[in-house]
């Protein structure tokens, strides 16, 4: 009979006629054998040659079989060492005992090689088995912490990507994020344009791990380098679909809210794609309106077929956006019930103190699912007077060394370039050549923005600001603006620049002309300066952050300037 | 089978109905239904189907995909409220006739 594999066997029995009986049956069987006279013996030679599998007589001398295969067993630790007791008791108790012992299995006096030999095989097959168990366990584990160790690589590369932004330093942001959300596609990006407005995305992709993490990075790149060149949503939102569309696969998609929030014109621009409804809470009169999914998610659409449309709500000083994942709605208690909207809306109703929603909504997840989700993600996002808030400073790379000081440049956008293209990430970029005016960036952004919107909404498309009076009349406008800017024929909008040196600083020279109709200009600079109401042309905006702001030709050319000293 | 596709008689429509929470343990079986068959039109019908997560969205597109993008054919239908919602968050309504 020959045997699979040779083993080393320990045969443990104080009967010396046993011990050479039993060692020679096993050596025919092709196996090493090591013997011992005694319970200590057994245990003293498991210790120096760790045998395969023990034959172990129950009673011997000095110390018993029971207690030496409780010490193999302890020395074994999660190897299995199978015993086979060797024994001629017969009470059920003693058999037990053996049993309770540690001991796999009984071979009954006197021997049988047949039996024995099949024992030893079938012993050796649980020996395997467990052997590969814990081979592919510590496997497991292995891949597991190689996995971890990967994630955290993965995610501070993503993090310096994703939080190069405001996030973490806005005062006006408070969020709730799983410090892994990025391995659940949530992905919650803020940041300043030029002007001082906040750009502001939550995403959720699809899927789990790296898939959704992969698609993640492609879009806080855009976001950012987008963002800080001044484009607005609908073509930060163009370039971000047509980006994810080209690099996901069909079946990958991103779910996203985006808004802009500016403190100076206090609105908010929103466009919800696939996300579950955000809300802006009116502190005065507490009222929440939805925000809600218009569009398809990011990446489903091919870039002719998408819509950037957005809506702009008006917003008072204190008044919240609040955004979420659907992880915050999808959370369930310990009965698979859902927290659902229903859910979120019993805490706004009970909420009595806006400041503490955030945590009222933390908390009411807590008390309901027991258990914390890693894909929740929240974010509230609040309006403040613009001095509250202060963009970092631009880093620029370039020495100033080749600046520009004395020229001048012209454009004219006609009807059919105004229907589609934003011209101020373009001049702003100009503009920034020019060193002298790089610390008052913000302020210029701001006057160029007003400027242009001023010419193409008032001037060419003739819209009465007054509309912008109340909430109602807000979002009317805005639909009118779309309205009359698809059906846009002819008008334009002109924009010359002129730089010149002055000693050892410069001026700028802004002028924007429009084929409008004009304005009553001495009606409008009567107002005070300070005044602050969501209608008004932003004249007021420019005459504060500019120097000799100035409308001619019955209000269609506005000129504004902008100077700067030697530079340190 | 909690995946079950049936094409009609004159093998102009197929009809994929899904039993059961469609998500993305059903990824295999549901590309099994349609792949290797010409599609004209396609009908999934979710009177079965419990909910429905993110990952069947993505299904629902690459099922769209393979039936011809914009061009193709496909309704679901018998979706319960539950279902309907999240469709509806995801605005896919926008790109299949949903009822």
């Amino acid at each position: 009979m020959q045997p699979q594999v040779q083993l080393t066997i320990l045969i443990a029995e104080d009967s010396a006629a046993d011990r050479l009986l039993l060692s020679s049956i096993l050596r025919r069987q092709g196996h090493v054998v090591l013997t011992a006279a005694n319970g200590v013996e057994a245990v003293d030679a498991f210790r120096r040659q760790t045998p395969h599998l023990v034959l172990m007589d129950a009673m011997m001398p000095v110390m018993d079989g029971f207690e030496a295969a409780r010490q193999i067993k302890a020395l074994a630790g999660e190897t299995l060492v199978p015993i086979i007791f060797l024994t001629s008791l017969s009470e059920n108790e003693a058999l037990a005992s053996c049993l309770e012992a540690g001991g796999d299995d009984f071979l009954a006096k006197p021997y049988n090689q047949v039996i024995l030999a099949a024992k030893i095989k079938a012993m050796e097959r649980l020996r395997r088995l467990q052997a590969t168990v814990l081979e592919q366990r510590d496997q497991i584990a292995r891949h597991h912490d190689y996995l971890l160790n990967e994630q955290r690589v993965a995610k501070a590369v993503f993090d310096k990507v994703a939080h190069s932004g405001c996030l973490n330093v806005a005062p006006n942001i408070r969020y709730l994020q799983s410090p892994y959300a990025l391995f659940n596609g949530d992905l919650l990006l803020a940041a300043f344009t030029p002007s001082g407005d906040m750009h502001v995305l939550l995403g959720d992709f699809t899927g789990h791990g790296l898939p959704a993490a992969v698609g993640a990075m492609p879009l806080a790149e855009v976001f950012y380098g987008m963002t800080a060149k001044g484009y607005g949503l609908a073509e930060t939102l163009r370039e971000m679909n047509a980006k994810l569309k080209r690099i996901l696969p069909v079946d990958m998609f991103c779910c996203a809210t985006l808004l802009c929030l500016s403190f100076q014109r206090r609105s908010v621009e929103v466009w919800n794609g696939g996300m579950p409804d955000g809300y802006l809470h009116r502190i005065a009169s507490g009222e929440r309106t939805q925000l809600a999914a218009r569009h398809l998610p990011l990446g489903v659409l091919s870039p002719e077929a998408f819509d950037d449309r957005t809506e702009v709500l008006p917003m008072a000083l204190g008044d919240r956006v609040f955004l979420l994942s659907d992880g915050v709605i999808d959370t369930r208690d310990a009965n698979d019930r859902l927290f659902g909207e229903q859910g979120l809306q019993r805490v706004f109703e009970s909420n009595r103190q806006p400041d503490a929603l955030f945590e009222e909504v933390q908390q009411a997840l807590r008390d309901f699912g027991g258990q914390a989700r890693d894909d929740v993600s929240m974010v509230e996002i609040s309006l403040l007077q613009p001095a509250q808030i202060t963009p970092p400073a631009l880093v620029y790379s370039d020495s100033g060394q080749s600046c520009p000081l004395d020229w001048s440049v012209s454009f004219e956008l006609r009807a059919a370039t105004l229907k589609r293209f934003n011209p101020l990430p373009y001049l702003l970029q100009l503009l920034q050549e020019v060193h002298g005016l790089r610390a008052q960036s913000g302020a210029l952004y701001s006057v160029l923005a007003e400027l242009y919107s001023n010419a193409l909404e008032h001037g060419v498309l003739g819209l009465d600001s007054s509309l912008k009076r109340d909430a109602g009349g807000f979002a009317r406008y805005y639909q009118q603006r779309n309205a009359c800017l698809d059906a846009l024929q002819d008008g334009y909008v002109r924009v010359h620049l002129q730089v010149t040196p002055t000693g050892e600083g410069g001026c700028l020279t802004i002028r924007v002309e429009d084929s409008g109709k004009g304005f009553d200009v001495a009606r409008v600079m009567q107002r005070p300066v300070d005044d602050i109401r969501l209608s008004g042309r932003g004249v007021s905006l420019i005459r504060q952050l500019g120097r000799n702001a100035r409308w001619s030709d019955d209000g269609r050319s506005a000129c504004v300037e902008f100077f700067w000293e030697a530079l340190a | 089978m909690s995946v079950i596709s049936e094409m009609s008689q004159d093998g102009q429509k197929l009809t994929i109905s899904i039993k059961g929470r469609f998500d993305f343990a059903k990824h295999q079986q549901f590309r099994d239904a349609y792949e290797n068959k010409e599609l004209a039109a396609v009908v999934v019908d979710l009177k079965d189907a419990t909910y429905l997560d993110s990952s069947a969205l993505g299904m629902l597109l690459l099922l769209r995909d393979h039936a011809g993008g914009d061009d193709s054919d496909i309704r679901v239908v018998n979706s319960s409220s539950d279902v309907r919602k999240i469709l509806a968050i995801s605005n896919f309504d926008k790109l299949f006739d949903i009822s």
